[in-house]
């Protein structure tokens, strides 16, 4: 008896833990009123993503989270990898104090200061564009952190044969030090799209128009109460949007907690 | 090599800095004028068309501590990190020991819990309307089952904190199991067999050798949930918008108030500065006793 409890309780949780997304799901494929009475076997409709799709300019919106979390994966894999190479393997006086100032972003972070960074985006023209979502998270503190640590790693052996057949710095951090931290840029880079794909308020406070609003943002602007959609149709919208990443983390589900966990674990 | 070669250290101070350069710019231009052009900003008042914005010191926090709703929303983000923070922690704790243990259904367990992390909070706002929402929402069904009254969870001062932090909760949990799980797995097998003969119980073997274990991984999730507290605040714009009556408010979600819907900038920024300040005691706290020890090496 006894050793059932336990699994029971271990399968219950689960199953509330993924009761909101399946029956967000469910609802979508029926008819509102189906929806909220809960009939069960009421029949399957794709009307609500219909519905949703004709509601906003989805499309646009996919784009624009492509493009965002393409691009502050380019400005975070250049900036990261520079600035770690620095910390990891270039000796200069005044290194570790500065390791310390960019260490503080950890806990300066960018959600926090919107009201300053708004002013500075605004001030460099950058108001209402994908650069200008993208421009305060491209320095990471966390990137600069996890890129150093990768490329401490790397053993001094293949830097130095690298040095004796004529590589200059820059090649020997393109030839030697990036090919070996390849599981740590695969890790940053699923932390790194899943964040930003999911990421609402900065995008919400400087995107104005749906030509650089990302999928966040207008999902958040389709749902509002005055815009009247029901349920149903929010939780098709709702699906639609995080279809993509869930289908990627089922599939890659491995990938991803172990990117989680490298990502966290220092 | 030799060391003491003086161009040879120049020159390497010339890469670093090079290399450095791109990073340094842009945390300049987006982390630390800012921090400091926030604290300048709180230093003056309010500017209008007729009254030009002019220096007044202090002033903007003591008007700021004069202000009930200020008072409102940080007891609302105690409460909020008091209930999240070891709810989150208690439950991914529980879910890794299971994921952990040889269960049958375990790589299901730990897909179930997991799976909210790669949610977007703005989603999870949405699909937990289903539960909340006072004429259909699931717990009113679920409660009418046993004769409970619906309630309007959103709705009312007294509920809409809760309901907020549940959302949180249910989003982070997943998210903190799998560094908890990460730490079981480095446990050697062996302590637990030398329990067994040792004749302890399982939770006797949990308390004493699992638990103490794991400090330093609890340790760290602390101060990622503490973080977190302050920054996950997307929901509310979907399920209540601080309401009613600023039960649900939340500090971040003030600061862009007062920021973007008020056009307050200088209640915002010394709003902002007191955050950092909080922040900076977390950092404090994490260079100066966690990691001490082991990290940044």
């Amino acid at each position: 008896m006894m050793r059932w409890i336990e699994p029971a309780l271990a399968v219950a949780l689960a199953v509330v833990w993924i009761s909101p997304l399946v029956f967000a799901v469910w609802a979508a494929f029926h008819g509102v009123s189906d929806a909220i009475n809960f009939r069960l076997f009421s029949p399957i409709t794709l009307e609500n993503f219909r519905t949703a799709w004709e509601g906003a300019p989805w499309l646009r919106y996919f784009f624009n989270s492509f493009l965002l979390v393409t691009t502050i994966l380019i400005g975070q894999f250049v900036l990261a990898t520079l600035a770690g190479f620095a910390f990891a393997q270039v000796q200069f006086r005044g290194r570790d104090a500065l390791f310390t100032l960019v260490l503080l972003q950890l806990f300066i972070l960018p959600e926090v200061l919107i009201v300053e960074n708004y002013r500075v985006a605004a001030n460099l023209g950058l108001i209402d564009s994908i650069i200008g979502i993208g421009a305060p998270y491209m320095a990471s503190a966390f990137g600069i952190f996890l890129m150093r640590q990768a490329f401490k790693s790397v053993p001094k052996e293949l830097d130095e044969a690298a040095r004796v057949e004529g590589c200059s710095l820059l090649g020997v951090l393109w030839r030697v030090y990036v090919p070996a931290a390849r599981p740590t840029y695969i890790a940053y880079a699923l932390v790194s799209v899943s964040t930003h794909w999911n990421n609402f308020l900065w995008p919400l406070i400087v995107t104005n128009s749906d030509s650089t609003r990302p999928l966040t943002v207008g999902l958040s602007i389709f749902g509002a109460p005055e815009n009247g959609v029901d349920i149903s149709v929010i939780s098709a919208a709702t699906v639609m949007v995080i279809a993509p990443l869930l289908l990627l983390f089922l599939l890659f589900q491995r990938q991803f907690v172990q990117a989680f966990l490298t990502a966290g674990i220092k | 090599m030799s060391h003491a070669n003086t161009p040879d250290r120049q020159r390497r101070a010339i890469h670093g800095w090079l290399l450095l350069s791109p990073a340094l710019i842009m945390l300049s231009a987006f982390a630390l004028y800012p921090s400091v052009a926030t604290l300048w900003t709180s230093l003056w008042s309010r500017g209008t068309r007729r009254r030009p914005s002019e220096f007044v010191g202090l002033d903007g926090y003591r008007q700021l501590l004069d202000d009930p709703t200020f008072w409102k929303v940080v007891s609302n983000n105690l409460i909020y990190a008091g209930i999240t923070i070891p709810a989150s922690m208690v439950i991914a704790l529980t879910m890794a020991l299971w994921a952990n243990s040889k269960m049958p259904a375990r790589s299901f367990l730990r897909t179930a819990y997991f799976t909210p992390t790669v949610l977007p909070m703005i989603a999870a706002g949405n699909l937990w309307l289903f539960f909340y929402t006072p004429s259909f929402g699931i717990l009113n069904k679920i409660g009418a089952l046993f004769g409970a009254e619906a309630v309007n969870w959103l709705g009312q001062p007294d509920t809409a904190l809760w309901a907020i932090c549940m959302v949180t909760i249910w989003k982070e949990a997943g998210f903190f199991m799998i560094f908890y799980l990460a730490a079981l797995q480095t446990i050697p097998p062996d302590l637990r067999e030398a329990a067994e003969i040792e004749g302890a119980s399982r939770w006797t073997y949990t308390r004493r050798i699992v638990l103490p274990l794991l400090m330093p991984t609890t340790l760290f999730i602390l101060v990622n949930a503490m973080i977190n507290s302050v920054k996950l605040i997307d929901h509310l714009f979907i399920l209540t918008k601080g309401g009613p009556s600023d039960s649900s408010k939340l500090i971040l979600y003030y600061i862009w108030e007062n920021a973007f819907a008020y056009f307050d900038r200088p209640a915002a920024a010394a709003m902002t500065v007191l955050v950092l300040i909080a922040l900076g005691a977390l950092a404090a706290f994490q260079f100066l006793v966690l990691d001490r020890r082991t990290h940044y090496r």
